[in-house]
């Protein structure tokens, strides 16, 4: 069998964003502790990055008919996206461990010939001092850049800057 | 709780890197640093569940407007199928393409090249049990970009996959046989390894060319395969 068809860069003309509703991850009746999550994406000059596709997807808490786990949102003129979700609750790691409450996140731009990935942590959750991704981190300006802050109840935000200072740790998977 | 099956890392040189020199955009979008390796979890392996039901399929992308969008009909069918041979059932697959024309109906393009009022080249299918796809619609046509000196794009559609595990998540390009600008595209070229290239450009099919009606082209993909290598096993042998 052949290896694994290569990845194309999503370019900058896609459809896929034209269903802002894929942004709010509760609109098939979900119910649960419902947050936003915002931020914004800054390239290597400090630019916002204007036509960018974020992706989040979540285990937890476990997709079904009403919630699909997965929302979709494109960045607007200042690089913000924004989504709807439910708030995550600890998942299984590898072995023993226990990975604190985080969203998978892909970034799909103009000018990334793969997505990026990265994810979103919640800053005070107890559980964030054992999640093994975050504990493999030693700096802790690295830490932050994986854990969104609280603005308000229930409203999270986390900017990702794709290089140089700042740079968001991005990950292999 | 036994630890769920990772996917495999990918073949070297089988996927573009992000620091791709001759693709202008690159450069102050590629991260600097190298990636933090990542053991996969149930977040990674585990993914979205789409079904027709909340994600209706538009496996006809001629028939959105009102009427017939001018271009060449074609049928573009294939099978999904992972690094192991296994079929990859019910997936959903999101389409985008320009018109016969080379322009996107998409506010940001401004290629003087005619609109069609009748094609807006969006698509989804969702694959079948044997992880077989089949949708119609019309070829594109190239178009320029602002890369280089005359740069312009070969005939491309575009491609999103999820597959079963947000690790195998892909976004990619299908590619025509014979197209000369391919030779000159650092977007396709950012893959070092030609097999893998060249598995980006679709075959003409006489047996999906429907008589009277549309030319056919075959499109396979292959997503990441699940567990070790048998390398990777004989190694992680070692070490117990
Ligand atoms: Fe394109």
């Amino acid at each position: 069998m052949p290896a694994a068809t290569a990845s194309q860069t999503i370019g900058p003309y896609w459809h896929l964003v034209e269903h802002p509703e894929w942004a709010d991850l509760t609109r098939f009746g979900a119910e649960g502790e419902r947050i936003t999550v915002t931020g914004r994406i800054i390239d290597g000059v400090g630019a916002p990055v204007t036509d960018a596709c974020v992706e989040i997807w979540q285990a937890s808490p476990p997709a079904d008919a009403r919630f699909p786990g997965f929302g979709r949102a494109g960045t607007d003129a200042e690089g913000r996206f924004r989504f709807t979700t439910l708030k995550p609750g600890p998942v299984p790691g590898r072995g023993n461990a226990q990975q604190a409450p985080h969203l998978a996140v892909t970034i799909l731009a103009r000018g990334l010939m793969t997505g990026l990935r990265t994810r979103i942590y919640f800053a005070d959750d107890p559980l964030n001092e054992m999640d093994p991704l975050l504990s493999s981190l030693a700096d802790p300006a690295e830490r932050a850049t994986l854990i969104a802050r609280a603005e308000g109840p229930g409203s999270w935000r986390l900017d990702m800057v794709l290089q140089g200072e700042g740079e968001t740790v991005f990950l292999e998977v | 709780m036994s630890d769920p099956v990772p996917f495999r890392p990918f073949a070297a040189g089988t996927q573009p890197p992000l620091d791709a020199s001759g693709y202008g955009s690159t450069r102050i979008r590629h991260p600097g640093r190298a990636p933090h390796r990542l053991p996969h979890t149930v977040t990674e392996t585990t993914g979205p569940a789409f079904s027709p039901a909340h994600f209706p399929e538009m496996a006809d992308l001629t028939r959105l407007g009102r009427g017939a969008p001018l271009g060449e009909r074609i049928i573009v069918a294939g099978q999904v199928l992972d690094e192991d041979g296994r079929p990859v059932p019910h997936t959903m697959i999101e389409i985008w393409q320009a018109n016969a024309a080379g322009r996107y109906d998409h506010p940001a393009d401004t290629h003087d090249a005619p609109a069609d009022p009748n094609f807006h080249g969006e698509g989804r299918v969702f694959t079948d049990a044997e992880g077989r796809y089949r949708f119609l619609t019309i070829k594109p046509g190239a178009y320029p970009w602002r890369n280089h000196t005359n740069a312009w794009r070969p005939v491309h559609i575009h491609l999103s996959l999820f597959g079963t595990g947000f690790a195998q998540r892909l976004v990619t390009q299908m590619y025509f046989p014979g197209d000369p600008l391919l030779e000159l595209d650092p977007i396709y070229h950012a893959i070092e390894d030609a097999g893998a290239r060249e598995r980006l450009v679709s075959r003409f099919d006489l047996g999906i060319t429907q008589p009277e009606f549309a030319l056919g082209y075959r499109f396979d993909i292959t997503l990441r395969g699940r567990g070790a290598t048998p390398f990777e096993a004989d190694a992680e042998e070692e070490a117990h």
